[in-house]
């Protein structure tokens, strides 16, 4: 019993330190939540004031004169950096998941998956590196210029295509990072399906790949969206490769998919140096407050996530039981 | 009569051999239209990888030089000698300070697992791994450098690596015990051994692969972290001087991003050789986890 107990009030110090990362965000951010109001999340205006003039005190908080924290540019940066993210990695990694689940035949799969796995592995800042040298100045040069002169009608596509930095580059990294997630998951719950099923579809008449399209994979829906919500987490989240190709935008919306964004990640590192010249503080308590919702969006998403293949499961283990 | 037969045999003709039917041209084209994409998204993957792989390993030898290894940054040349030794201490500091509690929360979670403490920590294990790291390093400023005063420090930059990877080592630990058979824990307590003993004697060294495979795992993510260390860890160009607090500490991935964005050649290349050493160090501990579970599977 006592040892029980010893072990408990260590393994503590696990929870314990993210309860004490909520709650120490959410005391310290707390002067910015009041002073900065609803207007941080539907403003678009980020200003540090003019941080040599004397501080001035509104509603009883001091900051220095002209501050104003808005944000709303990077929410959308971010919303839409994940989704561009999603409509790349989603197509992909259910193909790659079928292909090697269905396709590839045992050692060559073990490899490949390995490779394709291998992506989740890849530290951050190396995809920045990589896109930065590899990936900008190809779309930059050759494959933005031309997306924006054949797609140039479809909303969002039209030029100017700018200099690679920006949106679809960064959902384009994105989606590498978090594309073995969804092949990882989507394929081994595609390898572990009972023999049965396939043989009764094909007796019925199916091809080899109408079988996998049109039973295997519709019946793996909620596995899918489970591992696409905690990807999306990811993706939400990702700070050095975002931070390397996005462009860094400043108090700007996206007019097409080329332009220069900022996510809420990627801003809190660009924007440290500078909110540590504020001397009243504000500024960086306002990135605290960045850091606050950041960390609650994923705490939603994760438990959004876990909700869905909680209900994977109970039916799972309803169906074995019928 | 065998005349017959021959006669018979030579001019018959052979059974039909049923047709197997064709499925008709659209379904063809639905089938082959489909292998055809997800082979091309398999492949667009393996080449991404490829495509890193090589520009990490071709950019990386090219700048690898002796004086890599054995000098320390200046300026935006040198060598990182620095950075690679930050890198160890910060890394290795990580792991002293997880490995304890992200096994002792493991082995909770697993050899009592039912309790509401253990579901707990289950369920706060796998948001932690959800917390942007960039917020873990936020916070290890606003705490450890700024409130604390330790400034930029090893202390606050291992802290920092270490809450991060707390929860894999957790999770890991955990897995690894449950591949334990119950049996097992069963027999040692028939015999007579308090749970301290079944844990520490019995379900511990049955597990030892799987969780020195994990613990590589979590050190592999701790080499390759950047955004924890930006704020926490700072940067210096020299070689640590063994001061815990008060004195910043120089780390590999910092000098793949900061050097990248420098105008000079010389910048580049040691971009280019901490890549190349970092993804080196990520890609062995890999293959080994790789060779050690399809050990276990088989």
């Amino acid at each position: 019993m006592k040892f029980k107990t010893g072990l408990a009030a260590i393994a503590g110090v696990l929870p314990a330190s993210l309860v004490a990362i909520v709650l120490f965000l959410t005391v310290y951010s707390w002067p910015a939540i009041r002073f900065n109001g609803f207007h941080f999340l539907v403003s678009n205006h980020w200003n540090l004031g003019n941080l040599y003039a004397d501080p001035v005190t509104v509603a009883g908080t001091q900051v220095a004169p002209g501050a104003h924290y808005g944000i709303l540019f990077l929410i959308v940066g971010t919303l839409l950096t994940t989704l561009v993210a999603l409509l790349i990695a989603l197509p992909v990694g259910v193909g790659a998941a079928i292909f090697l689940a269905e396709a590839v035949p045992g050692r060559l799969r073990l490899w490949l998956s390995f490779l394709v796995e291998l992506l989740a592995a890849v530290p951050s800042v190396v995809f920045g590196l990589w896109g930065y040298v590899v990936v900008i100045p190809f779309l930059g040069q050759h494959l933005f210029p031309f997306l924006s002169r054949i797609f140039g009608f479809v909303p969002f596509f039209a030029g100017p295509s700018g200099s690679g930095y920006g949106l679809l580059t960064s959902g384009f990294v994105l989606s590498l990072m978090i594309v073995p997630l969804i092949v990882a998951t989507l394929r081994d719950a595609m390898v572990s399906q009972p023999p049965a099923i396939r043989e009764a579809v094909t007796a019925l008449g199916a091809t080899r790949f109408e079988v996998v399209a049109k039973v295997i994979l519709p019946s793996l829906f909620r596995v899918l969206v489970g591992a696409t919500i905690l990807a999306v987490g990811r993706a939400l989240g990702e700070t050095m490769a975002v931070l390397m190709v996005s462009g860094n935008a400043l108090n700007y919306l996206p007019h097409n998919i080329y332009a220069p964004i900022s996510t809420m990640a990627a801003f809190i590192v660009s924007q440290l140096d500078s909110a540590m010249q504020d001397p009243t503080g504000m500024a960086v308590r306002s990135l605290a407050e960045i850091a606050l919702m950041l960390s609650l969006l994923s705490l939603l998403i994760n438990f959004l996530a876990r909700l869905v293949l909680a209900i994977e499961n109970r039916s799972a283990r309803h169906a074995t039981i019928v | 009569m065998s005349h017959a037969n021959e006669a018979f045999r030579l001019t018959a003709a052979p059974p039909p051999v049923p047709r197997v039917p064709r499925f008709p041209l659209r379904r063809r084209i639905f089938s082959i239209a489909g292998w055809t994409t997800t082979a091309l998204a398999l492949i667009l993957l393996t080449a991404a990888m490829l495509g890193i792989l090589e520009m990490v390993f071709v950019r990386g030898i090219g700048a690898l030089v002796p004086a890599t290894f054995t000098t320390i940054t200046q300026g935006t040349g040198g060598g990182l000698l620095n950075a690679i030794e930050g890198t160890f201490v910060l890394s290795f500091g990580a792991l002293l300070l997880a490995v304890p509690f992200g096994m002792a929360a493991g082995i909770y979670i697993s050899e009592y697992r039912n309790g509401w403490w253990a579901k707990t920590i289950r369920l706060l294990a796998d948001v932690l791994v959800g917390v942007p790291s960039i917020v873990v390093g936020y916070v290890g400023y606003v705490t450890m450098v700024d409130w604390l005063g330790w400034n930029f420090s090893v202390a606050a930059g291992a802290i920092s690596l270490a809450v991060m990877s707390l929860p894999y080592i957790c999770r890991t630990t955990e897995m690894a015990l449950q591949q334990v058979p119950g049996d097992l824990r069963e027999a040692a307590f028939a015999l007579g051994a308090g749970e301290s003993q079944v844990i520490f004697r019995i379900c511990l060294p049955a597990a030892l692969r799987a969780i020195l495979t994990g613990i590589l795992l979590a050190l592999a993510v701790s080499v390759g972290e950047t955004a924890p260390l930006l704020y926490t860890a700072g940067w210096s160009n020299y070689l640590w001087d063994g001061k815990m607090t008060h004195s910043p500490v120089g780390y590999l991935t910092y000098a793949i991003w900061t050097f990248i964005s420098e105008p000079f050649a010389s910048a580049h290349q040691l971009a280019y050789a901490a890549a190349f050493l970092v993804m080196a160090l990520v890609l062995l501990v890999h293959l080994a986890a790789r060779l050690v579970f399809d050990r276990h599977r088989r």
